[in-house]
């Protein structure tokens, strides 16, 4: 008894150190990061090349599919109601304020944060990172910084080509295929959607950022130096940031509404 | 040197691509049609059904949006809606006599306040109250309306 009392306050006292230090680090990344905007920004932005530029290809491709399929379901729903010509704003909302954001996270954590987890992950198996420390170089600056900064700023971006391309796939779809008219189809998308619509989608795109590269990095940095354990580090990075994102939008929906 | 120039070209490439659909994004998709006008004046009027018309609706005369619904109170003792709305100053001629109803944008369209013009010669200002005002058409009371007097005219 007195066991398994003890399993569980080591694992809830694990947790909260956990959840403290990765407080921490994110402290000491926003730290750091202004310095190295101004003095490195040649590191940053080969790394928003690394996670933004590399990943436009799965982004719009995914992007073009999931508004396609707005359309799809949009217009065979809506054709129930005779009110088909209301695809186009029933795609935009969609896209803009919740399916752009999440689902442009979740590849991100998918394509850049494994690759962001998997090579930090590697550098410390490697000792690289304490190479680093030998020479007097502080591997956080070096280079968790730059990856971290290359990741929060690439990922609205990707955010809003994700939704500027699934509103071509819904176009293409609805207008093309299906023969809605153009003009309602924009007409009716541009009466529904608001600033505020496009302002939600930046705010959680930022936040979602913030958060999926927090989580590559972290776990990456905090990898048990061992194949094994860059392994599970990326795993564990795509599994948490799903969690956190989806979690995140909740929230910011809620409060957003 | 040639890894460094792809590289910061796509980085180019890609921001560049990131902000055109951020720029698409806001002025293509959003009508615009956003009321802003710095400076203002309230008028009041007495509804007896509001229906679903909400606070930010438009507030247009001849088809234009001269202001915006500013809230909706209920009246406890008067038992019946008080909408506020602004409506930009540079409109400041509008007959008080005029009338205000609350119409629907479309037939599936949200609600919005339509104001009539009236023939009086003074003119709405900061704190007037419109007399005369046409409830929100409520769709069930309109098809129970109908229900009852198709009712009645088969029993003629």
């Amino acid at each position: 008894m007195t066991g398994v009392l003890r399993d569980v306050y080591f694992t809830v006292f694990e947790f909260v150190r956990t959840f403290g230090a990765l407080q921490l680090f994110f402290l000491r990344l926003l730290m750091y990061s202004p310095g190295i905007l101004v003095r490195r920004f040649g590191l940053v932005v080969g790394q928003v090349y690394n996670a933004g530029a590399l990943s436009l290809v799965i982004i719009m491709i995914c992007g073009f599919f999931v508004g396609g399929v707005l359309g799809l379901q949009g217009f065979s729903n809506l054709a129930k109601f005779n009110a088909e010509d209301s695809v186009g704003a029933v795609a935009a909302l969609a896209l803009v304020k919740e399916l752009g954001p999440v689902i442009t996270a979740l590849l991100f954590a998918g394509r850049a944060g494994t690759a962001l987890a998997s090579e930090i992950g590697l550098m410390r198996a490697t000792d690289q990172l304490s190479a680093m420390e030998m020479m007097a170089v502080n591997p956080i600056r070096r280079i968790v910084v730059p990856r971290f900064l290359g990741g929060v700023i690439a990922m609205p971006l990707l955010a809003a080509v994700f939704s500027a391309v699934g509103l071509l796939g819904a176009h293409v779809v609805g207008v093309s295929l299906l023969g809605v008219d153009v003009g309602s189809f924009w007409q009716q998308m541009q009466q529904s959607v608001e600033l505020a619509d496009i302002q939600e989608g930046i705010i959680k795109s930022v936040v979602f950022g913030f958060a999926a590269s927090l989580l590559a990095v972290w776990e990456g940095y905090n990898a048990i130096p061992t194949a094994e354990g860059v392994g599970r580090a990326t795993t564990r990075t795509v599994v948490i940031t799903a969690i956190v994102v989806l979690i995140f939008d909740f929230m910011i929906t809620a409060v957003a509404l | 040197m040639q890894q460094t120039r792809t590289v910061e070209l796509g980085t180019g490439l890609f921001a560049l691509l990131g902000m055109g659909a951020l720029f698409f994004l806001t002025t293509q998709t959003t009508g615009g049609k956003e009321f802003t006008a710095s400076e203002t004046f309230q008028v009041t009027a007495r509804f007896e059904n509001v229906g679903s018309l909400r606070a930010r609706a438009p507030v247009a005369m001849s088809g234009v949006t001269i202001g915006r619904v500013k809230g909706i109170v209920f009246d406890p003792y008067a038992l019946d809606a008080v909408v506020t709305f602004e409506i930009d100053s540079s409109y400041d001629q509008l007959p008080d006599d005029s009338d205000a109803s609350i119409l629907t944008a479309g037939l599936l369209g949200s609600q919005y306040i339509g104001l009539q013009a009236g023939g009086s010669d003074t003119f709405l200002e900061e704190g007037s109250e419109l007399m005369f005002t046409q409830s929100a058409i409520v769709l069930e009371n309109l098809i129970g309306k109908f229900l009852v007097r198709g009712g009645s005219g088969d029993e003629e």
